[in-house]
């Protein structure tokens, strides 16, 4: 097979051909912020924080495949700036209230801004009025703090594969809901694995939560990236 | 020359951002040698008696009277830090914001199965509940935000001895965090 040859902010880079540019940075040890994006589905390019530079346009490096000779714009100010961005926009149109938050600590949106140094986000809070639904066994939905990525619209499925997770609305209005039926007959690792795929505390499985302590959870001491970052 | 002095409030807080002051442990004798206290719930002074270079302020706003204090804090002190998450976003209390005020003042004085009068307070002398809690940011010119729940007493030191020397402030990831 043959090699893709490319470049992130100078660095020389290799790549297998069909590999997105996320994938390809990861293998070459360059951390791309990503939100929506999760190892194994398919990406869905929603959020925009991988946001990269190819040939002078702005592009989502989860979705766009690298090609030969590419290079790619990723930690320059500029960019950064954007991701803080779209963080601190993320922050202000939910109600992101960390400190009562069953997923504090583990939260990628919280480590995304703990990695930007979010102080406060630059936008005004909207204080949105959000449904939180805590009527189905196994899970609760708690649409104060979604951030729309998709991720259990596109992962959770019931055994014949029909999607639990959907979309309802549009824009401003669009919120996640569930098939209430399939919902009901949703396992506890299926109910665990919603829970762990949810970036935020948006799924929480019933019963359980602030079962690590703090100072042992997943972004206590360890920046987001940190695993993928090489020198 | 004279030291920096320093004032602080608790808003719509719950005194916890004060108590993370107050973990710096032994360094509070040095931050007694460095600055000098006017208006603060730690000396227990009510009234502003001269300037200050820096005010912290620990909540949001949930009533006038937050209003009328932040906006004093805004006029005599030179700085003014937004400590902890209440006074950044509205923290815990603006949990109420997606709830109107009439139905909030219900539930705690009429419906509430342990009260026993049945009123809604409503006297001159209490300060007016807003429609909502504001962020510090929403009111006045914040200068610094330390954010956490509450600041580490790190951050806090850090970022006071900071401001007060002039010097960078390096600060490490741990001690940045929202909760």
């Amino acid at each position: 097979m043959s090699t893709i040859q490319f470049t992130i902010d100078g660095k020389q880079c290799t790549a297998k051909p069909g590999q997105t540019i996320v994938e390809a940075a990861k293998q070459n040890g360059v951390y791309i912020p990503t939100l929506c994006h999760f190892e194994g589905l398919k990406p869905a390019g929603v959020c925009r924080i991988c946001t990269v530079k190819v040939g002078g346009r702005n592009m989502a490096a989860c979705t766009t495949p690298v090609a030969d000779g590419m290079v790619v714009e990723n930690k320059t100010a500029e960019l950064e700036d954007y991701r803080k961005a779209i963080v601190e926009m993320l922050f202000v149109e939910g109600n992101h209230m960390c400190p009562t938050c069953e997923k504090s600590g583990n939260c990628e949106l919280q480590a995304l801004a703990y990695r930007y140094m979010m102080m406060v986000p630059r936008f005004p809070f909207l204080f949105p009025k959000r449904e939180l639904d805590a009527s189905l066994p196994k899970i609760v939905i708690e649409r104060n703090r979604c951030v729309q990525c998709l991720r259990c619209v596109r992962a959770i499925t019931a055994p014949d594969g029909k999607r639990i997770f959907g979309i309802v609305k549009r824009g401003g209005h669009a919120k996640i809901n569930v098939d209430r039926e399939l919902a009901q007959s949703m396992s506890d690792e299926l109910a665990q694995k919603a829970m762990d795929l949810c970036p935020v505390g948006s799924i929480l499985k019933k019963e359980v939560g602030f079962a690590v302590p703090i100072g042992k959870r997943k972004f206590d001491t360890k920046p987001i990236g940190s695993d993928i970052e090489r020198a | 020359m004279s030291k920096p002095v320093v004032a602080t409030a608790s808003l719509a807080g719950c005194f916890g951002c004060h108590m993370s002051i107050l973990d710096i442990d032994e360094r509070i004798l040095k931050l007694i040698e460095l600055v000098e206290f006017n208006k603060s719930p730690i000396d227990d002074i009510k009234t502003f008696t001269k300037q200050c270079d820096v005010g912290l302020i620990e909540g949001g706003c949930c009533n006038s009277e937050n209003v009328e204090n932040l906006r004093l804090f805004r006029k005599n002190c030179k700085i003014l830090i937004a400590v902890g998450e209440c006074a950044i976003m509205g923290g815990l209390p603006a949990m109420r914001n997606g709830i109107p005020v009439k139905e909030c003042l219900e539930e705690a004085y009429l419906k509430c199965p342990t009260v026993d009068d049945n009123i809604i307070p409503n006297d001159d002398e209490l300060p007016m509940i807003l429609d909502r809690v504001y962020p510090l940011h929403e009111i006045v010119k914040i200068d610094y935000y330390l954010p956490g729940c509450p600041p580490r007493a790190d951050l806090i030191w850090e970022a006071l001895v900071a401001l007060l020397s002039g010097k960078e402030l390096q600060l490490p990831y741990e001690v940045v965090k929202f909760d």
